[in-house]
């Protein structure tokens, strides 16, 4: 599972998580568990003929932001460094690459979780 | 009085004088001179800095050019932040004309976007639309409107025609009047001394008990230092256009006619001056 992953530090697996989810780790490296509520999930879903990724669901850090989200897809998927990645909140804007994925989530986030959709086109103008 | 629409025109035809001035350290052929400019606060620093880039290209190498970008008193200013947010801000208080100082190189990645044409102004400035639509109406006014309207949007701000700006904008302004508003306000606080970039979050404009909400109503929830009142003197000051809006304003009220073209409220709070 985790071994497609290219992020700065490994992916690591929640002790109480579910099966499918897994940790977007911090820049930093350190996903201690007293941070564990300043996570939220995100669940990622590809369009058109983009990639897709056996996990689906993320759990991230509330500070991060969505280049940041963009950077680790992109080098989930092993895209080249020419491809573009964008990013789609309620499959109709492209937020802001400094915008907190926290802040999306408190605005756009729905069943406690953050949908984002990506793709390697223009998917939504 | 005055008619509410004519809040509409003074926000529009809002203009911040400037002056840019070359950063010491770049190397030029021969002195910069500094360049003035007349910067409407509702666009962006990108859009309306053509003749200021091409103003100092004539004294710099071509191999010493870059990506332009601006700065004031050494805070980076981000091009995707509308001019009057970035002057509120950043400039509230100080002298006029406000000094912006230009560089050609050592691009600040962590701090700014990169821009490289009106592209990309647009497609920022589009899916800041869309996302306040998000709020206001779940996206349903803007998705329902053609292309051609969402391009009149973009060249109305482009080319600084209020008319044919708000012959489409007025649709996105639009709600049932049984509720009183939209469904949620699209507002941003910023804050100096914050390190977040900013406050947003659903705001409903109407009470649950069918109480208009004020913009008092908002800081208190958002941002309670703001709107303390024993402060005395007070410590900060509330800002929306370089002005002080009333707390008691509806919030309704302050989203249809002042918020940006980008159909946000961006309120900034910053430190109250001593004097």
């Amino acid at each position: 599972m985790s071994d497609n992953a290219e992020s700065p530090t490994e992916p690591q697996k929640e002790d109480s998580s579910t099966q499918n989810q897994q940790n977007v780790a911090a820049d930093s490296g350190d996903t201690a568990k007293t941070e564990e509520k300043k996570k939220i999930d995100v669940l990622l879903k590809a369009v058109g003929d983009t990639p897709i990724m056996k996990t689906k669901k993320w759990a991230v850090e509330r500070g991060r932001t969505i280049q940041s989200l963009s950077q680790f897809i992109s080098r989930f998927l092993k895209l080249e460094p020419n491809e573009q990645l964008f990013i789609y909140v309620n499959q109709s804007f492209a937020p802001s690459p400094d915008q907190d994925v926290g802040v999306l989530f408190e605005c756009f986030g729905s069943d406690g979780k953050l949908v984002l959709h990506y793709c390697k086109s223009q998917a939504w103008g | 009085m005055a008619d509410d629409k004519d809040v509409l025109r003074d926000v529009w035809f809002g203009r911040i004088p400037a002056c840019f001035m070359l950063y010491p350290d770049e190397v030029t052929e021969r002195e910069a001179e500094p360049f003035y400019l007349l910067l409407p606060r509702i666009s962006y620093l990108t859009l309306v800095t053509d003749k200021v880039k091409k103003h100092f290209l004539k004294v710099l190498k071509a191999e010493d050019v870059e990506e332009m970008w601006f700065e004031y008193e050494g805070t980076p200013l981000k091009w995707h932040y509308p001019i009057g947010v970035l002057f509120d801000l950043h400039a509230s208080n100080t002298a006029l004309p406000w000094s912006i100082t230009v560089h050609f190189k050592h691009f600040p990645d962590r701090d700014l976007l990169r821009c490289s044409s009106s592209v990309v102004i647009e497609a920022h400035f589009m899916s800041t639309v869309k996302e306040a639509d998000a709020f206001k109406h779940k996206s349903q006014v803007i998705n329902d409107m053609q292309k051609k309207d969402h391009k009149q949007l973009w060249m109305g701000l482009q080319n600084d025609k209020f008319d044919q700006f708000w012959a489409i904008n007025r649709k996105l302004m639009e709600y049932p009047t049984e509720e009183g508003g939209f469904r949620y306000i699209p507002f941003r606080i910023y804050q100096t001394l914050s390190d977040r970039p900013f406050i947003q979050k659903p705001f409903r404009p109407v009470s649950s008990e069918g109480h208009a909400h004020t913009l008092g109503d908002l800081l208190k929830e958002m941002c309670p230092a703001a709107v303390c009142q024993d402060d005395d003197p007070k410590k900060y000051q509330v800002v929306i256009h370089g002005i002080e809006p009333l707390f008691e304003t509806p919030i309704q009220w302050l989203s249809e006619h002042l918020s940006y073209p980008d159909n946000f409220l961006h309120i900034c709070i910053i430190p109250a001056p001593n004097d």
